[in-house]
């Protein structure tokens, strides 16, 4: 088993200090969300995954997919949220122009209208999941598409991931979901999505 | 003039009057049911500030959308948009039903906190003892994997206590629901975080055996 990514997955740290998103998001969520929700989907991971590789039975992996698919979904889910947040003072909240910015134009209008359209989406999500643009590789065009509960992104290329569980927004925006997604614009790392995009669609950015 | 009428639309809408739409039939107004204690009278268990939220948010907002899907729905009579209805019909609604449980399911601590008579016995059966049946619901709650409620259900065809669980807003269908658990982070994590273990643990002695009782011997009779 060694070399093999298997039950040895850990929390990747933050890429800004806890209080670097406020006033947007609170430094109480941050380190919540990050030491206790995230850590605790790299432990169910690794214990799932340490389960499945001790056994060879079709029915007891069938058995843990469950628990991988929310465990994993989780810790690449929060692992692709860290990285597309960023702190006002390192341009959270910026976009230039570029490949990113031409895109969101072409398929929504404007920027504003992309924004306005996945805050919809994500307010929509009946339960807990999460809001994303995503790179159609089929469609070669961006589109807003949710998912429910930990499920991972798979049908597009995540670009930007908003987490509408509540406790991604409760302890500072209560119930007033709308007022969590408007402030989160703040903070959203357009760069880091423009990098995944430039990936995705293997452009050149000269 | 609408300013007239609007006082007595309001009283109506907050009395859940059923009422005649010209030329559509009779349209019922779902409302909000009142909490039946005071806010802050579930403490320590369950704070004042989580209940009025609660209550005056989510589950308001869940009446609100019921009573619009349900009006689009009425005035319908095309299947497809029917069928694209049942999304915000099932949400809501299993919302309304849900919050609507669980509000008299509660209790403040004290007398009603433990199960007697036919409710107890058949805990007794079922689980072995009340304990077994608090560590086992609170087990199996706390496993679910998103948003939902936890319940402990009665099977009319086994003529058994059961637990189920349920996931976002579904109501329970397979069985009698007897006692609710909200497990949505909504309910606890102003007041538990994230450590879910704690409010599980702290919600049974708020939890309202006899009206659990009430609903068990309504199932039973």
């Amino acid at each position: 088993m060694a070399g093999l990514n298997i039950a040895n997955h850990t929390l990747p740290p933050l890429p800004y200090p806890y209080n670097a998103l406020e006033p947007h998001i609170s430094q109480e969520i941050m380190t919540l969300h990050h030491t206790k929700h995230h850590q605790t989907y790299v432990n169910g991971l690794n214990s799932a995954e340490s389960a499945y590789a001790q056994t060879t039975s079709p029915k007891e992996r069938i058995a843990l997919q469950a628990a991988l698919k929310f465990n994993g979904g989780g810790h690449i889910n929060h692992s692709l949220f860290w990285k597309n947040l960023a702190p006002v003072s390192a341009g959270g909240g910026k976009i230039h122009d570029g490949p990113l910015k031409t895109a969101l134009e072409r398929d929504f209008g404007s920027v504003e209208e992309f924004k306005k359209a996945l805050n919809a989406a994500s307010a929509a999500i009946q339960g807990s999941g999460w809001g994303w643009l995503g790179y159609s590789v089929s469609a070669k065009k961006l589109e807003i598409i949710t998912t429910p509960n930990q499920d991972p992104l798979l049908s597009h290329v995540p670009l930007i991931g908003i987490d509408m569980w509540e406790h991604a927004f409760y302890l500072q925006y209560k119930n007033v979901k709308p007022d969590y997604l408007q402030a989160i614009w703040h903070v959203i790392n357009f760069q880091e999505a423009e990098k995944r995009y430039i990936e995705a669609t293997g452009n050149s950015k000269l | 003039m609408f300013t007239l009428a609007r006082p007595l639309v309001t009283k109506a809408f907050s009395r859940g009057l059923a009422w005649k739409l010209p030329g559509v039939g009779i349209a019922t107004i779902y409302t909000l049911p009142e909490l039946p204690y005071a806010y802050n009278a579930l403490e320590p268990y369950i704070s004042e500030e989580i209940m009025k939220l609660h209550h005056q948010k989510h589950h308001q907002t869940y009446v609100n959308g019921l009573n619009t899907a349900k009006e689009k729905y009425e005035k319908s009579t095309d299947v497809r948009e029917q069928i694209s209805l049942q999304a915000a019909i099932k949400f809501n609604g299993g919302g309304h039903i849900n919050h609507s449980l669980f509000w008299k399911n509660l209790a403040p601590a004290g007398s009603t906190n433990k199960p007697t008579g036919a409710l107890k016995e058949a805990i007794d059966r079922d689980f072995g003892s009340l304990d077994a049946l608090k560590k086992s619901m609170n087990e199996r709650t706390a496993a679910i994997q998103g948003s939902g409620w936890g319940w402990l259900g009665y099977n009319k065809d086994l003529k058994k206590l059961e637990i189920v669980t349920t996931a976002n807003q579904d109501p329970l269908l397979s069985h009698v629901p007897i006692i609710g658990i909200d497990i949505w982070e909504h309910a606890f994590y102003l007041q538990y975080k994230n450590v879910k273990p704690d409010y599980l643990n702290a919600i049974w002695s708020v939890i309202n055996f006899e009206e659990a009782g009430q609903r068990y011997e309504a199932a039973t009779k």
